[in-house]
C-alpha cells in the first residue's frame, strides 16, 4: 500500500536544489580560493614524485622505512614492493596516488591531532565531537562524495577533500584515546611538579600518547588508501582511476594490475606505520 | 608560625559536595551519606599543624583518606570546605599561576608507584621539576647529577626507568622530588610498594638525607614500624577524621581508641623503639674540672650516689659518691669511672641482654658521641611490656639510676 503523500517530495527536492544552487552562487569563488593553496601542494607533490628518477624515490622511501624502524628486512620490503609496482607497469599512477595519499596524510595530521587533543581535554567537545565521528565512520564512502562534488565540482581537490574527510577519524579517536590512557598518576606528577597545561601536554601527554597516534596514523593511511577508488570516480587521478577504468570498461587485466599495486602501496604504508609505532612504545613501569 | 597549618578541612567526594557538607558537620556518618546521597566522605574536620623541619606521619588504613589529605597541600585536590597555610599564606586564595609557583619552588612529591616518566632518561626525570621551573636543560642535568649521586645512582642517567628495579625506580623519585630544593616533601606511602629490606634502606636513606637538609616532610604509610621508625609526630586517620596525633611513644603507650589500639598491637617494640625513647636526662651534671669538694657537698645536698661527668658535651663517666669520699686528688677528673654507651638510634632489643648482664648505667650518645642521657630502666621496662596507660609524668621526673 502507498504510504501516504505528507510532504511534497517534489517541491522539497527543489527546494534542496535551491538551496544547493544558491550555496554553490554565493561561495564557490571563495571555495575555490580557499582550496587553491591545496590544490598547489597537491601538484607540486605530485610533480615532484612523477619528475624525480624512480630510484631516488625508492632510496627515499627505503630512507623513511629504516628511520622509522631500523630494521632491515623492512628496507629490503619496501623496496621489493616498490619496485614491484614499477615492473608491472605502474609507476607513473603509483606516483600520482602516493601524491595523493602523502597530501591527504598530511592534511589528516594537520586537523587530526589538534581536534583529538581538544577531544581529550574537554569533555564537551568530547560528547559534541563522538557522535559526528560515529556518523562519519558508519556512512559508506560514496556518500562523502555528495556534498563535496556539490561545492566544489569534479577535480582532484574534491578528490581530496572527500579522502581527507573518510579517513581522519580514526587519528582523532585514537590522539584522543591514546592522552586519556596517559597513567593518572604520571600526570598528577607533572602537576605536582607545577608543570603548566602546555607543559603537561607536550612534555608528556603526547610523547606518551604518540604510540596510540601511531596507530591512528596507521589506519587513517589504510582508510585514504581504500578511498583512492572512490575518489576516482570525482577526479582523482592515479591508480583508482586505473581500476575504475578496468571495471568500467570490463577490462580485467588493467583493474588488476592497478589494483596489486594498490595492494602493494597498502602493505608498504601499513607495515612503516606500523613498525614506527611500535618502536614507540614504551614498557610500562612497574611491570619487567 | 607552623610551616604547614590544615585547619577544618572537610572533602566530600560526589556531583554536589557543598549541599551535603552541613549534614556532615551535623554528625552524618561516612557510611550513612554513601547510602543516602552516593557521595563519598572523604575527609571530616582534619586539623593539623606540621612544624618546619618536622617529619610528620600520616597513618591508617586504606580507604581512610590519607592520599586525599596529602594531595590538599600541594591542592591536587581542593577541600569542601576549611583552609590550608603554608608559611601563614592560605593556599586556597592563590591564583593558579601562583599556585604553579608554589608546586615548583616549595614542595614536590614521592609517589608510591613512582609515576615516573617512561618516555624520559633517569636524568631527565630527575631534572623534570627543573626543567618544568624554565632552567635549560644543560644547567638542569648538572645539577639532577648531582642528586642522582646522593641517591646513590651514579652512572644510571642514560637507562631509562623501566630498566630498573623498584627500590632505583623510587631512588629516583626521591631525587626528583629533592632536585628543586622545596622547604617541603610530601611523600604517599613513598616506599610501601618495595620489599622490606629495600624499604629499611630507603628509610636509612631518608633519614640520612633528612639530617643534612632538614625539610618539612610529610610521609604517608600504613606501617606502624615505618611511622616509629620515621616520624617525629604521628597522625592516625580513620574514616577520613584524625583519631590521634602524638609523638611515637604516645601512639605506642597510650593509645586513645579501639582503632588505634589495633594498630599498635602487634609491633615489634623491642625492635620499632630506640635508646631515645628509653632515656632519662639527668637534672645536672659535673665537669670534669669541678673540684671534688664541690661536687660532694652538691651530690650530698641532692641526696645523689651517682652522678654524671661530661667534658664539653661529651661524656666522661660517672663519680659515686663513695669514691669521692676517700678522693685525695683536687678535681673530679681522677675519680671519674667510665661507662658503657650506646647510640640514640640503638634498637631496646639489642640494649637487653647488657642490662640484663649487669647493673652498670648505659649512657646514650648521638652519632657524633655528644652525651643525651641515660637508658631508663623503668622505662624500657614499662614499654615493653604490652600497652597500658603508664604515668608519664612520673617518668618524666625519674632521677638517675
Ligand atoms: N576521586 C575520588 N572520587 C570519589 N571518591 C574518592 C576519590 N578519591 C578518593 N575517594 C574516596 O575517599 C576515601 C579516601 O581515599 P584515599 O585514597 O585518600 O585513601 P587512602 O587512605 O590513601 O587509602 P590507600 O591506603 O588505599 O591508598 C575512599 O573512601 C575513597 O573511595
Ligand atoms: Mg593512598
Amino acid at each position: 500500500m502507498a504510504f501516504p503523500e505528507i510532504l511534497d517530495a517534489r517541491s522539497l527536492r527543489q527546494g534542496i536544489d535551491g538551496f544547493v544552487n544558491q550555496l554553490v552562487i554565493d561561495y564557490a569563488d571563495s571555495l575555490e580560493r580557499l582550496s587553491q593553496p591545496l590544490l598547489t601542494f597537491l601538484v607540486s607533490v605530485e610533480q615532484l614524485l612523477r619528475n624525480s628518477p624512480w630510484y631516488l624515490v625508492i632510496a627515499a622511501l627505503a630512507a623513511i622505512a629504516w628511520f622509522g624502524s631500523r630494521r632491515w628486512p623492512l628496507v629490503v620490503g619496501v623496496t621489493l614492493l616498490m619496485l614491484f609496482i614499477g615492473v608491472i607497469g605502474q609507476w607513473d599512477r603509483g606516483m600520482q596516488t602516493l601524491a595523493l595519499m602523502i597530501v591527504a596524510l598530511i592534511m589528516c595530521l594537520i586537523v587530526g591531532i589538534p581536534v583529538g587533543v581538544l577531544m581529550s581535554l574537554s569533555e564537551r567537545f568530547r560528547k559534541i565531537a563522538l557522535p559526528i565521528l560515529d556518523v562519519m565512520q558508519t556512512m559508506p564512502s560514496f556518500v562523502y562524495l555528495i556534498p563535496v562534488v556539490m561545492l566544489f565540482g569534479l577535480g582532484k581537490v574534491p578528490a581530496l577533500i572527500a579522502t581527507i574527510v573518510y579517513a581522519v577519524p580514526p587519528l582523532i579517536r585514537l590522539t584522543d584515546l591514546g592522552i586519556r590512557l596517559v597513567d593518572h598518576s604520571v600526570m598528577e606528577a607533572a602537576t605536582a611538579f607545577g608543570a603548566t597545561r602546555r607543559q603537561k601536554l607536550l612534555g608528556v601527554q603526547l610523547p606518551l600518547a604518540l604510540p596510540n597516534i601511531m596507530a591512528g596514523i596507521n589506519q587513517t593511511t589504510m582508510m585514504a588508501l581504500s578511498m583512492v577508488v572512490v575518489a576516482s570516480m570525482i577526479g582523482a587521478r592515479g591508480l583508482g582511476q586505473e581500476v575504475l577504468a578496468g571495471i568500467n570498461r570490463l577490462e580485467v587485466g588493467r583493474g588488476l594490475l592497478a589494483g596489486l599495486a594498490i595492494v602493494a602501496l597498502a602493505i608498504l604504508f601499513d607495515r612503516v606505520t606500523q613498525a614506527y609505532g611500535k618502536r614507540l612504545q614504551y614498557p610500562k613501569q612497574g611491570d619487567k | 608560625m607552623a610551616k604547614i597549618e590544615i585547619s577544618g578541612i572537610y572533602k566530600i567526594f560526589g556531583p554536589n559536595p557543598k549541599r551535603h557538607l552541613q549534614a556532615i558537620k551535623k554528625g552524618l556518618s561516612k557510611d550513612e551519606l554513601l547510602a543516602d546521597s552516593g557521595h563519598t566522605l572523604g575527609l571530616q574536620d582534619v586539623n593539623l599543624s606540621i612544624e618546619e623541619g618536622e617529619l610528620f606521619v600520616i597513618m591508617g588504613l586504606s580507604g581512610s583518606g590519607k592520599s586525599t589529605l596529602i594531595r590538599h597541600i600541594n591542592r591536587l585536590i581542593d577541600p569542601t570546605s576549611g583552609s590550608i597555610r603554608i608559611d601563614g599564606e592560605n593556599v586556597l586564595n592563590l591564583r593558579q599561576d601562583e599556585l604553579i609557583q608554589l608546586r615548583r619552588h616549595k614542595m614536590s612529591m614521592v609517589f608510591q608507584r613512582f609515576a615516573l616518566f617512561p618516555h624520559k632518561t633517569v636524568l631527565d626525570n630527575v631534572a623534570y621539576g627543573l626543567t618544568v621551573q624554565g632552567i635549560d636543560k644543560k644547567n638542569a642535568r648538572v645539577i639532577a647529577t648531582d642528586w642522582l649521586e646522593q641517591v646513590g645512582l651514579q652512572g644510571f642517567g642514560d637507562q631509562h626507568p623501566h630498566e630498573l628495579s623498584g627500590g632505583m625506580q623510587q631512588r629516583v623519585g626521591l631525587a626528583r622530588a629533592l632536585a628543586t630544593n622545596p622547604d617541603i616533601l610530601l611523600m604517599d606511602e613513598a616506599f610501601s610498594a618495595l620489599d622490606p629490606l629495600i624499604r629499611k634502606e630507603m628509610q636509612d636513606l631518608l633519614m640520612k638525607l633528612q639530617q643534612q637538609l632538614h625539610k618539612t616532610i610529610v610521609f604517608i604509610t600504613h606501617d606502624l614500624d615505618e611511622a616509629l621508625r620515621l616520624g617525629n609526630r604521628i597522625a592516625i586517620l580513620k574514616d577520613g577524621a584524625l583519631v590521634q596525633q602524638g609523638d611515637p611513644q604516645d601512639i605506642l603507650l597510650s593509645p586513645q581508641t579501639d582503632y588505634v589500639a589495633d594498630f599498635v598491637k602487634d609491633v615489634n617494640r623491642g625492635k620499632v623503639l630506640k635508646a631515645r625513647h628509653v632515656l632519662a636526662k639527668p637534672v645536672s651534671t659535673l665537669s670534669t674540672g669541678t673540684t671534688v669538694a664541690k661536687a660532694r657537698d652538691w651530690m650530698m645536698r641532692h641526696g645523689f650516689d651517682y652522678a654524671t661527668v661530661l667534658e664539653g658535651n661529651y661524656l666522661k663517666g660517672i663519680v659515686t659518691l663513695n669514691n669521692l669520699q676517700s678522693a685525695t686528688q683536687e678535681t673530679l677528673r681522677e675519680s671519674v669511672s667510665p661507662v658503657t654507651s650506646v647510640l640514640e638510634s640503638a634498637d631496646l632489643e639489642s640494649l637487653m641482654p647488657r642490662m640484663i648482664r649487669d647493673t652498670a648505667p648505659i649512657a646514650v650518645t648521638t652519632d657524633t658521641g655528644e652525651f643525651v642521657g641515660w637508658v631508663s630502666r623503668t622505662k624500657v621496662i614499662r614499654l615493653i611490656s604490652p600497652a597500658q596507660a603508664i604515668d608519664r609524668e612520673a617518668s618524666l621526673t625519674e632521677p638517675v639510676e
